[in-house]
């Protein structure tokens, strides 16, 4: 049917044919840039948000937040990053004084890679906390290194020299040792091991204990705050 | 009779040309966000626009597009609804659009869409396409719902994250695991199978009888 | 090297495209009625996704780092029209090589495999090394999956089952039994 309909019809031009695929893409585009404007401020708002949220989540009584950028063998206190440019989350209480960093770290999980932020306090070498960004661990199974509130909780005041090790439950008896989750072991162990390498990695990195860079503004920082 | 004649597009895709079930299009998106019915609702919406809006455009500008090109040209519509569409719900519903992550781009790829500009928006008139792509959408959704409440049911034990067994149902995990999604639509369309078995019967029935009292 | 070798085990078998993601479903139900057409068509579908990761990686550094809402269009018609030349260039080339795949080079470039691995390739921030391997990974991942459900059919050829169960149902039952077989490769990395 259509072939007997292209043959009555004659051919048209090449030119038509250019000018209705550039016709189109031009309509195209200007929907798309329009939709993409009109919902960026809100889109980037709740990536800002959902960024600060983990970050208070993984350092308790921090109530302000600034990003660190690793760059050239410091530690650069800026909003622009370059992609291939790595970046952790210095937080501060009140009064302005810092209280840890937090650290996005990834790393293969039991059944795809998992992302995870955690809280580190460079004085004590403790973990204040831990919060997963993202996973697709087994639901029911795996989902507990991010649904069980008692293994989440275990990584507060959790010392982290030399490294975490994940025991078997109940079995905890030292300050850098964590119960893993019975019937989770593999991801919990993968949570540990994710952890541990990324601290293997930034300890390298991070300001020796006590100079870490200062909240950015001078004096106590009360604006802003938690929304 | 016009109206009759609307009515008839949209109902046909529900249930006897229903894409999911009887024709057996869009299979990648609609089991890779099954596993619960929010998910599912959220791309039967997305799907949902997508496929009404470009089935209006093509079939608008019908006239106007040359033969030649006009497959370039439907897949442009369609990815910029489709760009909307992500864009939106990452806007509006963050956390559904993590859920469902790269399956939204890829309701491009949903050969059902294109299906419907080829087969029919680039034939008929705005209102016999309109109707449908809302009956084939509409279609698509109630399968995409159906697929992801068994899934969610059997698997977790709820329905739109509410708890409905209490605490002595053991979840039956591998329902919103990715084997749960093969196995769930191969049983419903063993199901649909035996429909129509059964009614081709009853029709043979009727005929033979038919015959019998005719001879 | 670690992290290849876990990109490249996790595209293959943990997160199978076919067995997992649900992605390329309709070659894989469609096509896989015997061993040599879906090892043809799998060995084409891997081409492709090679292809596909080069011009991922090249449009994701050069192009849309200024203009990331096009990416979706962006991404259709560069691998379209890449797959289309090269289509024309094996022709020309090798006559043999154009027998063995090239039937199937069309009907590939319309995948959602094929799109689906420049998605997942650009939402995972994989550099031009990480992107060809996860592509070899996820196209002999899919040509493995094809060719086993193709055997699993041929034998099903031959054996007595109910005419209700014949056709796609049986297959997706067969193709269930296949993903909770592949299930029993997670963990192949995060328990050493």
């Amino acid at each position: 049917m259509t072939s007997s309909a292209q043959m009555n019809a004659p051919a048209p031009s090449s030119l038509r044919l250019v000018l209705t695929l550039a016709i189109a893409g031009l309509i195209s585009g200007i929907a798309i840039i329009g939709i993409y404007e009109s919902t960026l401020p809100t889109i980037t708002a709740n990536k800002a948000r959902e960024l600060r949220e983990a970050v208070f989540k993984v350092l308790p009584g921090v109530s302000e937040m600034q990003q660190l950028v690793y760059r050239d063998g410091n530690l650069v206190v800026t909003e622009e990053r370059r992609k291939d440019e790595q970046a952790v989350y210095g937080g501060y209480d009140r009064d302005g004084d810092f209280v840890g960093y937090a650290i996005p770290a990834a790393g293969p999980g039991f059944q795809d890679t998992i992302g995870l932020l955690y809280g580190f306090a460079p004085q004590q070498k403790h973990v204040l906390g831990m919060e997963i960004l993202e996973s697709r661990e087994t639901p029911g199974l795996g989902d507990k290194i991010y649904k069980d509130a008692e293994f989440v909780g275990s990584f507060s005041a959790l010392s982290i020299e030399p490294n975490i090790v994940a025991v078997k439950k109940g079995a905890k008896a030292r300050p850098n040792e964590i119960d893993a989750i019975t019937g989770a072991t593999i991801s919990s162990k993968a949570v540990v091991r994710i952890i541990n390498e990324a601290h293997a990695e930034w300890s390298k990195r991070l300001p020796p204990a006590g100079s870490e860079p200062p909240l950015r503004g001078t004096g106590p920082a009360g604006s802003g705050g938690s929304p | 009779m016009k109206q009759n004649e609307s009515y008839e597009e949209f109902i046909k895709g529900i249930w006897r040309d229903n894409p999911v079930f009887v024709q057996v299009l869009g299979m990648c998106p609609m089991l890779a966000v099954t596993n619960s019915a929010v998910n599912a609702i959220a791309m039967g919406m997305a799907t949902f626009f997508v496929l009404v809006g470009s089935s209006f455009l093509v079939s608008s500008f019908r006239n106007w597009i040359p033969k030649q090109v006009r497959i370039s040209c439907f897949i442009i519509i369609i990815a910029t609804f489709v760009t909307v569409a992500d864009y939106t719900l990452l806007a509006l519903v963050p956390k559904v659009h993590k859920e469902l992550g790269a399956f939204i781009p890829l309701i491009v790829a949903n050969c059902m869409i294109l299906g419907r500009q080829e087969a029919f928006s680039s034939r008929y008139p705005v209102r016999l396409a309109v109707m449908d792509a809302m009956g084939m959408a509409s279609g698509f959704l109630l399968a995409l719902f159906s697929l992801g409440a068994i899934r969610e049911i059997l698997g977790d034990g709820a329905l739109f994250g509410i708890d409905l067994f209490g605490e002595n149902f053991e979840p039956w995990i591998i329902m919103i695991l990715p084997p749960g999604g093969f196995l769930t639509l191969g049983v419903i369309l063993l199901f649909f199978n035996w429909f129509r078995f059964k009614k081709d019967e009853f029709l043979a029935d009727v005929a033979a009888a038919e015959r019998g009292g005719n001879g | 090297m670690d992290n290849l070798a876990w990109i490249f085990i996790s595209a293959l078998l943990v997160n199978n495209f076919v067995l997992t993601y649900f992605l390329g479903l309709c070659p894989f139900l469609g096509v896989s009625n015997s061993l040599e057409t879906s090892a043809r068509l799998g060995l084409a579908t891997t081409f492709v996704m090679l292809v596909t990761a080069v011009c991922a990686w090249v449009l994701n550094t050069y192009v849309l780092i200024y203009a990331p809402y096009l990416r979706l269009i962006c991404f259709i018609v560069v691998i379209a029209s890449t797959v289309q030349f090269i289509e024309m260039l094996i022709k020309k080339l090798s006559p043999a090589l154009f027998r063995a795949m090239g039937i199937f080079l069309p009907l590939i470039t319309t995948n959602c495999a094929i799109l689906g691995l420049a998605i997942f390739a650009t939402n995972r921030g994989y550099g031009f090394m990480e992107g060809i391997v996860y592509a070899l990974g996820a196209g002999i991942g899919f040509t493995l999956a094809l060719v086993l459900l193709a055997g699993l059919r041929e034998e099903s050829e031959l054996s007595n089952i109910p005419r209700l169960m014949k056709g796609t149902a049986m297959n997706l039952i067969i193709a269930g039994v296949l993903s909770m077989a592949f299930m029993g490769f997670a963990g192949l990395f995060s328990s050493a």
